[in-house]
């Protein structure tokens, strides 16, 4: 049989669309069936985030309560040297952690409120993009940014992405400067990045994060931001809160009650 | 043929040499006897089998590890349908081997394993004399 060259382009031609064509039905079924996977499971995720409200907190001047159990429960090191310090959950002045919402006028009562700082649990965490070892990630049931210490190399993208500080390196051997041991909970070795897990380790037994649990004024809330009927949504419904730097995209599930 | 006394004496260099470790294996007292390890009294049987532990306890312990921390899966159950907390220090050592020193360190020890860096983060609850306590 002779084919003529028109005759051979025409059945070429047929042939790539109808392979290209069957290629871009598939994908088009693929992107369609991911996107129905994605709601499915938005139902059953959940959304945890803290309110804290500063009026009360600041009811007990000089408290430390919610920072000691913090860091009792989970054997972070006291260290002085500023340079060296490690913390999971800390307070510095409004005028600090408000940057922007600060002015020169700004009373002096609000100027110098304490306000208590732990990880924001971002809804879009940079530093969870810039890991490189994916050492720390959103958990996709309940938007903890959790870390995984096996697999942290030490090499602080992490810190250098997160606007608020939140993470701490071990410069040193995290031990010898452990006060008080809990043997439940393991310590980190040097050379690794630490930071607030929102107590996933007692979440799964069904406890409340120490900080919460442990505050004597109650200021702290903490639930399913997605769930309307919990206490959380409650408390921000009927009180103004704001938030540290929501102008960053990082959308910071920490909310402030001033 | 002059030289048949340096060629024995070769002979007998080389076979000494060969068989050093046989004999030295007849000499030394007591080296080839297995670690003699505490068990523990509460229990007789491990999550798995003793011949399963005894080659793939490293491989479960790192399944565990990531499903706990990567999946947040926080049970694990054996073949045989018990189900554990998964746990370095908070099940093997707190429910079993509560002297880890008398157990995995023998073994390791005799074994020639360096010490695992499990424990520069896990709490060994006996031997906390790093702490400032």
């Amino acid at each position: 049989m002779i084919i003529s060259r028109k005759k051979f382009l025409k059945i070429a031609g047929v042939s790539a669309l109808a392979v290209t064509g069957e290629r871009l039905a598939r994908n088009f079924a693929g992107a369609m069936q991911s996107e129905e996977q994605k709601t499915a499971g938005a139902l059953t995720t959940k959304r945890l985030a803290m309110v804290i409200d500063l009026k009360k907190c600041a009811q007990e001047e000089g408290c430390t309560q919610c920072i000691d159990a913090c860091h009792r429960i989970h054997n972070v090191p006291v260290i002085d040297d500023r340079n060296h310090e490690i913390s999971w959950i800390w307070k510095d002045e409004f005028k600090h952690a408000f940057h922007s919402a600060h002015n020169e006028y700004t009373a002096k009562h609000i100027e110098h409120l304490p306000v208590l700082l732990l990880c924001n649990h971002c809804g879009n965490p940079p530093c969870v993009r810039v890991c490189p070892t994916k050492a720390t990630w959103k958990r996709e049931a309940d938007g903890i940014v959790v870390m995984d210490w096996h697999r942290c190399i030490g090499c602080r993208y992490c810190m250098a992405a997160c606007p608020y500080g939140s993470r701490s390196f071990n410069w040193t051997d995290p031990r010898p400067n452990i006060k008080e041991v809990n043997v439940d909970f393991p310590t980190r070795t040097k050379g690794v990045v630490e930071k607030c897990n929102f107590c996933d380790e007692r979440l799964a037994k069904g406890k409340l994060p120490a900080c919460v649990e442990s505050c004597p004024q109650n200021a702290l809330f903490f639930g399913d931001v997605d769930d309307a009927g919990s206490e959380i949504r409650q408390v921000l419904a009927s009180e103004f809160a704001i938030r540290r730097k929501p102008e960053l995209g990082t959308n910071p599930e920490v909310f402030y009650i001033v | 043929m002059r030289d048949r006394s340096l060629i024995y004496l070769g002979l007998l260099v080389f076979l000494a040499a060969v068989t050093i470790p046989f004999t030295y294996n007849l000499t030394a007292s007591g080296s080839g006897s297995m670690p003699d390890l505490e068990l523990p009294e509460n229990e007789t049987q491990c999550v798995e089998s003793t011949e399963f532990m005894r080659s793939s306890h490293m491989q479960l312990l790192v399944d565990w590890r990531e499903d706990q921390v990567r999946e947040n899966i926080r049970t694990y159950t054996s073949s045989d349908g018990r189900t554990f907390d998964v746990g370095l220090t908070n099940t093997c050592l707190k429910q079993c081997h509560a002297r880890k020193e008398d157990f995995c360190d023998r073994c390791h020890d005799y074994a020639g394993v360096e010490e695992p860096y499990c424990w520069e983060c896990h709490i060994d609850p006996e031997q906390i004399q790093w702490s400032g306590q």
